[in-house]
């Protein structure tokens, strides 16, 4: 029993850092209509930074916040601007245009390979960090230190960014954007500079959990991928554009991760973490908590 | 010289060309209706108007300056501002939110309390509703948040679109009261109806306009009482 509540436990900390990762995507999605799938792999270059930032200067791996998440707001910021917007603007009567989702696909492979090229195949880790292989004792349950932190930097970023989306102008027009792109250029709004700031927020928010999860997590440069696959499932789990939902999503994949491999064999708690995504696409398409309205 | 000037201006969406050749004036000051019949062209008169469309030959100024290679915000930031056909609210956004959004533009954002303040004199049912979601209110209320959004961005022209459409007859009164009283307040509005009789009571001027062409164009008072208006149009 003590087992399972540990398992529990574990499980809703590291899931709400796969969570964490969904979030820049579930952002992306509801704003562009597009899927990012270069996401993982900025959440790979976000790996890398934290990673050469917490080496090089030897400062608390969560210190190097506060120069990762401004730095990958400006990657995704300009990433969108110099490549991905152009196709937006040639293809600016398709509602959802595919070609951006090939492009996605390219700034993946760009980047996964250009880590390879330039870092190595290796594996690396922070293995010195102060927060290497912590564990809280409680009675006689271990819980996680690292993946503690980074569920409360889950939730703090997620509070964050929701309080930004309901009371600030930028907010505003962003989800104005993501409601009715034509309605909010009536007003003023120019959509294409929404774009840059949603890729911006969501590239930040990678940069975020890349920080979350450097001290206690293997770096290299396909990482991204693992993150990918999961992040897919974890938003259309938790609703396309939600990121409470995103949270949630990610929250049930890890508990089904952590808790499942008691009951069964861990390829079961894969089929079973599908089995649940293909539920949801039946039951539910738009997802736990995402709303449905005529766009 | 006329606030809004279009000048022989054609619009297509793709090869299919909708709007012919076609010229308007709205003085500042006035109130002027487009009428027509179902795809004649006044929508797309006005979404070219905004910036939304391209014209393919012509040319359209504002207050002097072409605005017809500007973009749609460009277009909102020198003061015409389009409340669209079928009211096109922020669906999940409150009414004053949405309201919000409307003062975007720079020219508006300074005074966005100001203004919000003036819209709830103008519409107060919207200030009882201001927290209510959108898409949860009736299609009379949408409507009057379509306006005070469209408000909110501080025209100097208001152009709307069908703004009765789908209203219940109650209810059209009291949008086209409103109308007037927006105008009377000193705000230019170039409107589209299908609410013929309406609409060209409270108008100066009036255009109709037939497949993508203006057929006919004059005082409202001597449209109404035109026998083709009053046939095609009034139903008499
Ligand atoms: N998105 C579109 N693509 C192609 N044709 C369109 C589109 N929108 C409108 N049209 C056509 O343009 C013409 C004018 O439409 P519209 O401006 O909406 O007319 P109205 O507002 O007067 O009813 C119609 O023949 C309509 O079928
Ligand atoms: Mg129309």
């Amino acid at each position: 029993m003590l087992y399972i509540i540990e398992d529990s436990i574990n499980g809703i900390l590291m899931g709400s850092i796969y969570g964490l990762t969904a979030m820049g995507l579930t952002i992306i999605f509801g704003v562009l209509k597009v899927v990012n799938f270069a996401h993982g792999s900025m959440l790979m270059v976000g790996m890398y930074l934290a990673y050469w930032t917490v080496t090089l200067s030897g400062i608390h791996p969560y210190l190097a916040i506060v120069l990762v998440a401004p730095a990958m707001f400006f990657f995704g910021y300009y990433l969108q601007n110099i490549v991905i917007k152009p196709i937006f603007i040639a293809e600016k009567n398709v509602r959802e245009p595919l070609t951006v989702i090939i492009v996605t696909t390219g700034i993946w492979y760009i980047l996964d390979n250009m880590t390879l090229l330039i870092f190595g195949p290796q594996y690396r880790s922070l293995s010195d960090n102060p927060l290497s292989g912590q564990m809280l004792e409680i009675g006689q349950m271990f819980i996680s230190v690292p993946k503690l932190y980074g569920c409360i930097t889950a939730l703090i970023t997620a509070l964050g960014i929701y309080w930004f989306f309901q009371k600030t102008d930028m907010g505003r027009a962003i989800r104005a954007t993501s409601m009715d792109r034509e309605a909010a250029s009536l007003m003023g709004i120019n959509q294409y500079k929404i774009y840059n700031v949603a890729f911006g927020i969501g590239a930040a928010t990678a940069g975020i959990a890349a920080v979350t999860l450097v001290p206690f997590y293997n770096i290299f440069p396909t990482v991204g991928v693992l993150f990918d696959i999961k992040g897919f499932i974890i938003v259309v789990l938790g609703g396309l554009g939600s990121i409470g939902g995103a949270l949630v999503g990610g929250i049930i994949i890890g508990l089904i991760e952590s808790v499942g491999p008691q009951f069964m064999t861990a390829t079961w708690t894969e089929a079973i973490v599908y089995g649940l995504f293909l539920v949801v696409l039946f039951v539910k398409p738009s997802g736990l908590f995402g709303q449905k309205h005529d766009w | 010289m006329p606030l809004l000037e279009v000048n022989n201006i054609d619009v297509s969406y793709g090869d299919v060309q909708v709007i012919f050749d076609l010229s308007l004036k709205v003085e500042k000051g006035e109130v002027v209706s487009i009428i027509g019949g179902n795809g004649a062209g006044k929508s797309t008169l006005l979404r070219t108007i905004s910036g939304l469309m391209s014209t393919s030959t012509g040319s359209i100024s504002f207050a002097d300056q072409p605005i017809h290679n500007h973009t749609p915000e460009d277009i909102v930031t020198c003061g015409i501002i389009h409340v669209p056909e079928g009211r096109r609210l922020f669906p999940l956004m409150s009414v004053k939110d949405n309201l919000i959004v409307g003062a975007y533009n720079k020219r508006a954002k300074k005074d966005t309390l100001l203004t919000l303040k003036k819209v709830y004199e103008l519409l107060p049912r919207l200030q009882e509703r201001e927290s209510q979601i959108a898409m949860t209110l009736s299609g009379g209320e949408q409507q009057m948040v379509a306006i005070g959004r469209g408000l909110m961005a501080q025209p100097h022209l208001l152009m709307l679109d069908e703004p009765s459409l789908g209203l219940a007859p109650i209810l059209i009164k009291d949008i086209f009261e409103t109308v007037r009283k927006i105008a009377d307040q000193g705000t230019t509005v170039l409107m589209v109806e299908q609410d013929v009789k309406h609409s060209l009571s409270l108008s100066d001027r009036g255009y109709v306009l037939e497949h993508g062409r203006v057929v006919m164009e004059g005082k409202a008072v001597d449209l109404i009482d035109d026998p083709h208006v009053k046939e095609a149009y009034l139903g008499i």
